[in-house]
């Protein structure tokens, strides 16, 4: 694989989650328990859909074939998008969406803070400038796993349940591959592997907080970063996402 | 659904300087969420410096019963508006 090659499958990665997850999370608008955390929500999806501009906007810079971070998002298949499997999953309950968002703001917080040091100049800026809207992700969806976790019989049992399913997708963050280790090399991005010491000291402070319990397993799903293979998900949520694009090629408003 | 969260009054703070201004009100479990409830309601349009929260309940209001008593007296009494003093430039906006 060329430099170029896993730049931009890096650049892909990091747009795609934000992407996704955007969308996953702008699905609540509207249907939030309550109006505070509707619009919330609204804006952690608006924040994320910015970066995916910015990270999109990059990776179809660095591909060089004339395409803009709209064509990346709207016009790819399944089989081409980079994100990890855990910003696919449905949203199904307020418990889940919520936990999906901690268990993902935690490892982009500490990704970021990482790409800040960069040895590309353009990734370092996009890192500085989403570092600070994550921050704020990161400690409203730590704030609100506590309080859910420590809080009635019920909201305890959606969230230990809700740990239960998506802890075997978080590992999948961690996984490297021989385009991480080109970017190592490169200097432009960490090697996936080195954040999990932080990430695991990070999560377990928050889930022991919330009296929740982390699953012993360590079996990861995987298939979603390489692009081997996405769940059943991704499919449906791009029909949703990419309709327009599709039913009216080019249209603009 | 029942909303069992209470009401807390925001107050934001434009720019430095100026004072706190009430914009509005929300729900929310506690102080710490009401902030950051109030920072997603009443600020994504830049709107804000420093952000104030008191729940609802702690607000003493006056009576609109009261009303005459209250506040006519001061009608008739325009000698009290400072607009008889020349105010130096130097003093600048008040």
């Amino acid at each position: 694989m060329t430099r170029e090659d896993a730049f931009t499958q890096f650049l892909l990665q990091m747009g795609d989650n934000t992407l996704i997850l955007g969308h996953r999370v702008s699905e609540w608008c509207g249907h939030a328990p309550v109006l505070e955390e509707d619009i919330a929500l609204a804006n952690t999806a608006l924040d994320l859909i910015g970066q995916t501009q910015m990270w999109l906007g990059l990776a179809a810079e660095v591909q060089g074939d004339g395409k803009s971070a709209d064509d990346l998002a709207f016009l790819r298949d399944a089989w081409d998008f980079r994100n990890v499997l855990l910003v696919e999953v449905p949203n199904e309950d307020f418990g889940r969406t919520l936990m999906r968002q901690f268990l993902f703001d935690a490892w982009h917080s500490i990704q970021l803070g990482r790409l800040m040091k960069s040895s590309d100049e353009r990734v370092a800026a996009i890192a500085e400038k989403a570092s600070k809207e994550v921050a704020y992700h990161l400690e409203r969806s730590a704030d609100t796993v506590v309080g859910l976790g420590d809080g009635t019989e019920e909201s305890h049992r959606r969230m230990q349940e809700a740990l239960d399913y998506l802890w075997p997708y978080a590992g999948e963050m961690f996984q490297s591959d021989e385009a991480d280790a080109e970017m190592v090399k490169a200097g432009i991005a960490p090697d996936p592997a080195s954040l999990r010491e932080e990430y695991d000291t990070l999560v377990s402070r928050v889930l022991t907080e919330a009296t929740l319990t982390i699953p012993e397993s360590r079996f990861a799903h995987k298939g979603g970063r390489t692009g081997a293979m996405h769940t059943e998900h991704l499919g449906h949520l791009l029909t949703q996402m990419q309709w327009l694009q599709r039913a009216y090629p080019g249209a603009k408003w | 659904m029942k909303n069992e969260w209470p009401l807390w009054e925001i107050f934001i703070r434009g720019q430095h300087g100026m004072s706190h201004r009430h914009v509005g009100s929300l729900h929310a479990p506690d102080a710490e969420m009401a902030i950051k409830n109030a920072r997603d309601v009443y600020t994504r349009r830049n709107e804000g410096v420093s952000i104030w929260v008191v729940e609802a309940n702690h607000i003493a209001a006056s009576s609109p019963s009261d009303k005459g008593p209250l506040y006519e007296p001061s009608e008739s009494k325009v000698y009290r508006h400072p607009t008889f003093f020349d105010i130096p430039d130097e003093v600048g906006a008040m």
